[in-house]
Order: C-alpha cells, then sequence, then structure tokens
C-alpha cells in the first residue's frame, strides 16, 4: 500500500490548470524529494495529499482510500513558515499540539533545557526542531516538509535530516518540497514539476550520474532543471 | 574598475557582552565573488552591516567605499511592491543620481540581462520571487558599484532562477565588481572565489573552496549504521564520518569529501575540541 497516491490528478482553478495529469506515490519507509520553480504546481499537489483542496481530475488516496478526515490524524506537517505560536514557550506549543491529537507530551531530547523559553526567543535551528517535534508527536505515517532545513547552520541541518531519517527508518513515507541541492541530496528519490505537470523523476544518480561531485554536481542539477522546465 | 580592496580586518562587534563576531578579516578584490556562509545567528547579517557601515565595529577597521560606490540587495528583494518593475528601477537610480541616458542605457540593458523586459510594467508586489530577485539585484547594479553586497540572494528561489541570478552576479564580477554575498548554503558557498565560514560570530574556515576540502585532514568514509563517534552525520539514507586516521581496517568506505563535509568536520571539532559550546 501507498501512503500516498496521486493518480492521473488535475487541478483548474478557472482557465488555469494549476496540476495537470500527475503521478505522485510515497511508500513507506521512503524520502520523496518534490522539486519544482514558483508556480509549478508543487503546492496546489501538497494541497491536494493533504486533504484541504480536492481534485477537478484524477484520485488522491491516503493510506489506501479515499481522504477522510480521520486521515489528517496519520498525516505530520511543517509548513515554511513553521506554523508555530510565537508568544507560547516551547513546551505550550508542544501541549497544544499533544492535546490537539490526544498523544502524550514528547520527550524533548536537547529541547529540554529550552522547553520554558517563547518560540520567537529561540534560533531558527531550535524553531525547527520544535515544529518537527509537534509534527511527529502523534507519530503520523506520512510527514510533508516544506524546505525543512533552510536556514540552518550544517549541524542544526545534521541533527533535522537525522529525525527525518529516522522517521522515515521507523516506517513513515516523507515527501519534501525543496529548492536546495544539499536537501536534494538527502532524498532517496527525486519527482520535478513544471507547468503543472511532472518532467522528471528517479534518483539523483539516475539525473546527473554518480561520478560527478561538489560544484559541477549542483551545476549540472541546474542545467538539467532548466532544459525540462523552462519551456 | 577600482583597483581597491574593500573588507574587514581584524573586526570584532559585540552587543552589551553579545559576541556577533569575534577577529573576522576579509579580502574582497574587484572581480572576486566572497561567500559568506552560516546558519541563522552566525553572524552573517552583523558582517555585512558592519562592512556597509550601518554597524560601527567594536574593534578593528572596515575599509568600504563610498555609499554610491555599493550596491546592496538586502534579503527578500528590498523591492517596492507598489512600484512596477521599471518604476522600481527608476527610483533606485534616480537615489544614486543616474539620470537622463545613464539611466536609460542602465535600465535597457539590466531589463534585458534579467529578462525582465516583458514584465516591466508588472507591480513589483506580483511578481514571482526569482523575478523579485533578480529585479532586486537589478536595482543594485543600476549605477554599476564596484562593491556589491547580496544577503542571502537564493533564498526560496528554484534552480532556474538560482542560475539566472548567478550570472548575472558573475557579469558584475567580470566587469570589475567586487562581490560580497552571504549564503545558508554550501553548495551555493562552493561556487564562491572564495568563501568564509562563520559559526557563532567565529570564523570557522576561511579560503578557497577546494583548499578547505583538501585541507580537511583525516578521513571521511560513508557507512550504513550509526557510527559510535560524535564525529559523524547523515548524507541521505547513510552516514558519514571523520576520523583523523584512514578506515582501512574498519570495513568503512572512504568518500571523496565535498565542501559540505569539510564545514560539518570543522563545526564538529569545534564543538568537541574546544570544550562545550552552547548549542
Amino acid at each position: 500500500m501507498m501512503l500516498a497516491d496521486a493518480g492521473g490528478v488535475s487541478k483548474k482553478f478557472g482557465d488555469v490548470t494549476a496540476v495537470d495529469g500527475v503521478d505522485l506515490s510515497v511508500a513507506r519507509r521512503e524520502v520523496v524529494g518534490l522539486l519544482g520553480a514558483n508556480g509549478a504546481g508543487k503546492t496546489t499537489l501538497m494541497k491536494m495529499l493533504l486533504g484541504l483542496i480536492s481534485p477537478t481530475a484524477g484520485h488522491v488516496q491516503l493510506f489506501g482510500e479515499t481522504i477522510t478526515p480521520n486521515a489528517r490524524k496519520r498525516i505530520g506537517y511543517v509548513p515554511q513558515g513553521l506554523g508555530l505560536y510565537e508568544d507560547l514557550t516551547v513546551a505550550e506549543n508542544l501541549q497544544f499540539v499533544a492535546r490537539a491529537f490526544g498523544v502524550d507530551f514528547p520527550q524533548l531530547g536537547d529541547l529540554e533545557a529550552r522547553k520554558d523559553v517563547l518560540v520567537r526567543e529561540l534560533s531558527l535551528g531550535l524553531r525547527r526542531r520544535t515544529a518537527f517535534l509537534g509534527a511527529m508527536s502523534h507519530r503520523p505515517e506520512l510527514l510533508i516538509l516544506d524546505e525543512p532545513t533552510s536556514g540552518v547552520d550544517v549541524i542544526a541541518r545534521s541533527a533535522l535530516w537525522d529525525t527525518i531519517r529516522a522517521a522515515a527508518e521507523s516506517g513513515a513515507g516523507v515527501l519534501v518540497s525543496t529548492h536546495h541541492m544539499e536537501e536534494v541530496d538527502q532524498c532517496d528519490r527525486l519527482v520535478v514539476m513544471a507547468g503543472g505537470r511532472v518532467v522528471l523523476s528517479g534518483t539523483m544518480g539516475e539525473i546527473v550520474g554518480d561520478s560527478v561531485s561538489g560544484t559541477e554536481r549542483t551545476e549540472l542539477f541546474e542545467r538539467r532543471f532548466a532544459e525540462l522546465t523552462v519551456a | 574598475m577600482n583597483e581597491t580592496n574593500w573588507g574587514l580586518e581584524n573586526v570584532s562587534v559585540f552587543f552589551g557582552d553579545t559576541r556577533a563576531l569575534q577577529d573576522v578579516s576579509l579580502t574582497l578584490e574587484p572581480g572576486s565573488i566572497v561567500g559568506v556562509a552560516g546558519g541563522d545567528g552566525s553572524g552573517k547579517t552583523t558582517l555585512l552591516r558592519t562592512l556597509l557601515g550601518l554597524l560601527p565595529p567594536s574593534s578593528g577597521v572596515v575599509n568600504r567605499p563610498d555609499g554610491d560606490e555599493v550596491g546592496y540587495l538586502p534579503t527578500g528583494s528590498g523591492i517596492y511592491p507598489d512600484l512596477t518593475v521599471e518604476e522600481n528601477l527608476k527610483f533606485a537610480a534616480g537615489a544614486y543620481g543616474v539620470r537622463g541616458d545613464d539611466y536609460r542605457s542602465a535600465r535597457d540593458e539590466l531589463l534585458t540581462r534579467t529578462g525582465l523586459e516583458d514584465a516591466r510594467d508588472r507591480l513589483g508586489g506580483n511578481l514571482s520571487g526569482g523575478m523579485r530577485q533578480k529585479l532586486g539585484l537589478a536595482m543594485a547594479l543600476v549605477h554599476r558599484p564596484g562593491l556589491l553586497v547580496l544577503d542571502e540572494p537564493s533564498t526560496g528561489v528554484d534552480p532556474v532562477s538560482r542560475s539566472e541570478l548567478w550570472r548575472l552576479v558573475s557579469d558584475a564580477a567580470r566587469d570589475g565588481a567586487s562581490v560580497v554575498m552571504t549564503t545558508t548554503y554550501l553548495d551555493e558557498a562552493g561556487r564562491c572565489d572564495a568563501v568564509c565560514v562563520l559559526d557563532e560570530g567565529v570564523v570557522l574556515l576561511q579560503g578557497p573552496p577546494k583548499e578547505l576540502v583538501a585541507d580537511i585532514g583525516g578521513s571521511v568514509g560513508e557507512t550504513t549504521r550509526r557510527p559510535d563517534t560524535p564525529y559523524a552525520w547523515r548524507r541521505g539514507a547513510s552516514w558519514r564520518m571523520w576520523s583523523p586516521d584512514d578506515f582501512k581496517s574498519s570495513g568503512v568506505r572512504s568518500v571523496v569529501p565535498d565542501l559540505q563535509d569539510a564545514v560539518i568536520v570543522a563545526a564538529l571539532r569545534r564543538r568537541h575540541e574546544s570544550g562545550g559550546v552552547a548549542a
């Protein structure tokens, strides 16, 4: 069973086709990167997967069935803006989420020392950590993350990816929307969108080859991306 | 073209007792692009603000041209959402005293090079993220500055717009500008001629990216299970680890490190070898 499965899914807003016949699936234990320029249809697709908007055509299933309100309890979502309450402490934010999902207060780990600090006083790395803990406290089977490690230093980034990977290893599926190579490199496979369609899918090795590294790899990826996404 | 090297010499900045930057030196040469990398709170923006003269250093020397020789792209592009593309450009040009034929030729050239001709009458607020950054960059370039200062130019920008921004920045450097840019992404820092990686206000690594990778010291290896060492980090489904020695007898596969690995190794060593650095 796929955790998330979109088949031939389309979404029109008036005359504008935002998503045009897209197939996308996320299985257990895999991290899928979703890429595309602004306006490529990524956000519309993610909103359909979250059940926030309905497709005009095609089907979207979560956990093997049509999206039900119950499905929301099995998803963890971290938006780019993180969705935290800035004027509440770390503990209050997490308490709020835990009660909403009816689950136990999560283990804080390295956030324990900061639990009584207001979220707006935290570094971005720790704010991201708090958002992750909140989104994962109900042990979601599907994680949807928008640029999850943007703006943080390498150590914080590595710790966040460790958390994402640990969730995947314990059986969750992860969909990550991103623009950056450092995040792309952490994904098991990639789906690239342009003009509402999927124009490329595969592993990084399949897209740029395994032999190139460093800056050359970034430039090759950008060239490949540009060829496919510029009409 | 100026032949002056701008930059910082042994600059420290304190806010009260809080260290924002400590003993940072940075040389900006005409024709070269310097990347300042680091996460949130590393001191990147403090460095740029000090260089721009917006913040006095607590100690050290700032070598900076007059204000009208500096082009600055702030985070979030700094464009006016209620003005059209062309009005934004004209406003920036006016602020630098670029008028008449000089303005018209700069405008036409920049609109062409940024690919914004067809959008010249669109409101700034209606542009995509990538177009906003290109317009912001065009505004920073309209007076042909000798020093170009870019604060996170590619954050939130898709790969196509990012490579277009890079072309514009490279062109400005080739025309003789000294360029300094901040970034949180090391794949981007790796494209600069030199990079200065900041960690909690101090320089973690500094130099041409290739040299930083070559000078990593020790070995970087890859395993599929979490290694039993504090010098380990995630790379996709695998783990990477660093050791001062080679991995010959341990069954760990050696890999060719990149700039990301070099910076992680330096950051981990700083945390574990200098003893007790706050997270």
